[in-house]
């Protein structure tokens, strides 16, 4: 894969606050996917990102704000070299080892039916993922993808 | 967003999922699932994907509660139909490992 530039200025900046109402998973997804549409994504692209932003802001709802509603902030950033780079940040409880937290399959909640793959979803479908997390001051989850044809360049 | 369909065909229910599947509409989607699992209680449950238009992992949690259920009633469970994308999942749970999935 070819270098990516996501430490140059932005040529396109989306923001995007969303109460933590589950209905918004579907919102929170969609937008950011039309958000990346120019760039020349392939179909599987978009849905990898769906998928990866569903991922993060199901965590924000289920995890973060437990019991209670918070803001989520979700940013994403387009770079010339067809790369996205998508920042979802909460201001909830945070996580206490994230370590563990990527392993596959770890869950907090097995009783919700929750597979703890978010985070392994989220890895694998995107070209990067950070997770810098501090308790009782929220989480900030940052993907970097680049998309389309140039990604295989 | 998500909603369900369902066929009986003597011991075996076949349910549709049709629309989105994420956390938002997995609780409906699983309470529609379970309340025609206890009416039936079929032998097998067929789970059919093909009008599923975007799944995340809480699709897998829906899924993998739906193969505990038909275990304890002794059932067995398919899953078929699933696009790329829900198959990508799939692979990242290893589901097919425990749960048979019938593709296109």
């Amino acid at each position: 894969m070819k270098k990516t530039d996501t430490k140059s200025t932005p040529i396109n900046t989306l923001k995007l606050t969303l109460p933590s109402l589950s209905v918004n998973e579907g919102i929170a997804r969609t937008v950011t996917a039309a958000f990346c549409a120019y760039l020349g994504p392939t179909a599987t692209d978009i849905a990898d990102i769906k998928c990866a932003v569903s991922e993060a802001v199901t965590n924000c709802i289920v995890h973060a704000y437990k019991n209670t509603v918070g803001m989520i902030y979700i940013t994403a950033e387009a770079f010339s070299s067809s790369t996205v780079k998508i920042t979802i940040r909460d201001k909830g409880c945070g996580i206490a080892d994230v370590k563990q937290a990527r392993v596959p399959l770890f869950t907090t909640d097995a009783e919700s039916e929750r597979s703890g793959l978010g985070f392994t979803v989220m890895e694998s479908f995107m070209d990067k993922l950070y997770v810098r997390s501090k308790i009782g001051r929220g989480t900030v989850v940052t993907m970097i993808k680049r998309l389309g044809n140039a990604a295989t360049e | 967003m998500g909603s369900i369909k369902e066929k009986r065909n003597g011991q075996t229910l076949t349910v549709t999922l049709k629309g989105e599947i994420d956390h938002h509409s997995a609780v409906k989607m699983r309470s529609g699932i379970d309340k025609l699992l206890e009416e039936s209680r079929p032998s097998t449950l067929i789970l059919d994907l093909g009008s599923i238009e975007f799944m995340d992992s809480s699709g897998l949690g829906l899924i993998m509660g739906r193969y505990k259920k038909m275990n304890e009633l002794g059932g067995e469970l398919i899953v078929c139909n699933p696009s790329d994308s829900i198959l990508k999942i799939f692979r990242l749970a290893g589901l097919g490992r425990f749960i048979k999935i019938q593709t296109k």
